[in-house]
């Protein structure tokens, strides 16, 4: 009873959240695992109405997260402002395991001043505030139940980032793992109804200021990202042939970097933002080269009679993971660049196709093929178990976050194309619905800040 | 009848060339058998009607009508082999290239949206190239035949249903 009336809050909550967004998040499956913590609305300290609702921002990142369940507002025992306020028994009482509190200050410019304190409760419960420790022989207060505390002035145009930027620090100070909520995703629009049927666009990673970097009446295909966030290389039919782009997003400068006769598709740049790894048919059937970007070298990474396609490199640059067909039905193989040497890794289920490595280089995330359905699978690259992660219908084009914790996707629901998140581990899911077209080709950028 | 014969021979002979290797029916064929008609009458005497003559060149666009109504080939799911069904369909397409060597045929390959869109990107290639080689079979010139894959980028029917699967996987021939 209690699960159905938290899950129920999360949804009515989520709603009012993103009422505006472009790319709606819907929580699908997964809230219950997720640990219990406090985001108290931050104290606005100034006059009038308060400028932004940034502790909502920092709720609905960690509650997308999957591990984290932020409990509503109206639940909350009190709505303390700074650490020494805080009544841990009652906040232990709830489960909640971190409290974060902060303030907004009017500051001169039209800037303010946002303060917060993360606290752990489970260390502030048995020490209390007013625990001392000693310190060059002196009884001091302790502060070690506060995991961080900052201070920043901001503008009013920078609340939303800035709540980011505290998701980031809370993630990180609660898993130790890196996060990933200051990153954005690339992906396609198709409308067929539109003059321009189909859109590159980008937007921060849970859907908000999406902006349109190119439009094209031909499709548009493989958005990948540079390693240092600037760039995009694409595959676009612009001139009734398929053809490769890389453009800087800031500058809008576009470059056609591969045109050859037949496909030329699934560009993916390497670690070291040096290389381009893409699909070319122009010896007569798809295969993998390496596209110096800088030189224009270009070397042939596979030589097969079957089809060669969507490479994607490991986290050295020495190899790289495809998709072939040669022995039979696609599967995902690895060629050393180095040898030359080419293995096969996958052998579950009737096709594996799309692979890439995660970030701790300890899983192949892929599509995997089994009695006729599409879903996303991740295989341990030591032991080769096979898990599959997702339920949803004719799944394709998975990008993994660069902290390695979510895979965006490309999915269906009720007709339409949409992408979804699930959770590395399989246990959260959302989905990313858009009003208007089909929405493909996720790409999910790297750290940019 | 002599007259009759003249007009057959005057309409018939010109576009010879064109017609002669198409075996299919199609809507210039029956252009030409409707100019054979005499309107039989009871009456001491008959007349016969000339049918204005088509000039060549108008029936090669004719032609090229009735070869762009039908001008899709069909493959079953994760297979690149030419149905015998569309037979007639490519023949009468290498019989106009054959005839028009001037002529340039654009091969889109299509896949259904199953699958990676890269991997569909190649079986759609591959799709071009099997009818491609079946044109070359028939004596078209390779040169004439340019051929691009849109793998699952351009379905017909967005449906996503077995039957909107089944129209998808084709390969289409654009003049």
């Amino acid at each position: 009873m209690k699960l159905i009336t938290r899950i129920t809050i999360i949804f009515i909550s989520l709603f009012t959240l993103s009422a505006q967004a472009a790319l709606d998040i819907v929580i699908t499956e997964g809230v219950d695992t997720a640990r219990p913590v406090a985001i108290v609305p931050f104290q606005w300290q100034g006059t009038g109405p308060a400028p932004s609702n940034i502790s909502q921002v920092v709720a609905a990142d960690l509650r997308r997260s999957g591990r984290f369940s932020p409990i509503a507002a109206f639940s909350m025992p009190a709505q303390p402002s700074v650490a020494t306020e805080v009544e841990y028994d009652k906040w232990a009482e709830l489960g909640v395991e971190a409290i974060l509190v902060g303030t907004i200050k009017p500051y001169p410019g039209g800037r303010f001043v946002v303060g917060f304190e993360l606290i752990d409760v489970v260390r502030g419960q048995l020490s209390g505030p007013k625990a001392k420790m000693l310190s060059d022989g002196n009884l001091v207060a302790s502060n070690a139940h506060i995991l961080d505390s900052r201070e920043t002035v901001i503008t009013a145009q920078e609340f939303r980032q800035y709540g980011h930027r505290i998701s980031d620090i809370v993630y990180e100070k609660l898993t130790g793992d890196r996060g990933a909520f200051r990153t954005k995703i690339a992906y396609v629009l198709v409308n067929a109804k539109n003059k321009y049927t189909h859109r590159l666009m980008i937007a921060d990673y849970d859907g908000q200021n999406e902006i349109e970097i190119l439009r094209s009446k031909e499709p548009l295909m493989s958005p990948s990202w540079s390693p240092d966030g600037t760039k995009l290389a694409y595959a676009s039919f612009e001139n009734q042939r398929q053809q490769i782009f890389i453009q800087d997003i800031y500058t809008q400068k576009r470059t056609k970097v591969s045109a050859f006769r037949g496909i030329n598709s699934a560009p993916r740049w390497s670690h070291d933002g040096k290389k381009l790894a893409l699909v070319l048919s122009k010896d007569g059937n798809p295969d993998i080269y390496i596209l110096d970007v800088a030189t224009k070298q270009l070397i042939r990474a596979t030589r097969n009679r079957a089809i060669d396609t969507e490479p994607s490199w490991s986290l050295d640059d020495n190899s790289l993971v495809f998709t072939s067909e040669r022995g039979g039905k696609p599967q995902i193989y690895r060629v050393n660049l180095i040898s030359g040497k080419i293995n096969r890794l996958t052998f579950d289920g009737e096709m594996n196709l799309g692979g890439s490595i995660t970030p701790n280089n300890e899983q192949l995330v892929l599509v995997n093929r089994t009695r006729g359905k599409y879903h996303i699978a991740k295989q341990n690259l030591k032991t080769g178990n096979l898990q599959v992660l997702t339920k949803t219908r004719l799944d394709e084009s998975p990008s993994i976050a660069p902290n390695g914790s979510m895979v965006i996707y490309g999915t269906m629901h009720r007709g339409k194309q949409v992408l979804a998140l699930v959770s590395i581990d399989g246990r959260f899911k959302a989905r990313l619905p858009v009003a208007n077209g089909e929405v493909r080709a996720p790409a999910w950028s790297p750290y940019i800040y | 009848m002599r007259l009759n014969k003249i007009v057959k021979g005057m309409v018939v002979a010109a576009p010879m060339l064109i017609l002669a290797a198409c075996g299919s029916t199609s809507t210039t064929d029956a252009d030409y058998q409707s100019s054979e008609q005499v309107t039989p009458t009871d009456s001491t005497v008959q007349t016969g009607s000339l049918k204005k003559a088509v000039s060549p060149e108008e029936l090669q666009r004719l032609k090229l009508a009735a070869l762009r109504k039908a001008h899709i080939v069909y493959f079953d799911f994760d297979t690149s082999a030419v149905s015998n069904e569309f037979a007639a369909l490519l023949e009468g397409h290498a019989a106009y290239l054959r005839a028009n060597p001037s002529t340039a045929l654009v091969i889109e390959g299509h896949a259904d949206e199953r699958g990676t869109p890269e991997y569909n990107i190649a079986l759609g290639e591959r799709r071009a190239q099997a009818v491609s080689r079946y044109l070359e079979s028939l004596g078209v010139n390779a040169g004439q035949i340019e051929l691009v894959s849109y793998g699952e980028e351009k379905p017909l029917d967005s449906s996503r249903t077995e039957a909107s699967f089944s129209k998808n996987r084709r390969a289409v021939l654009v003049y």
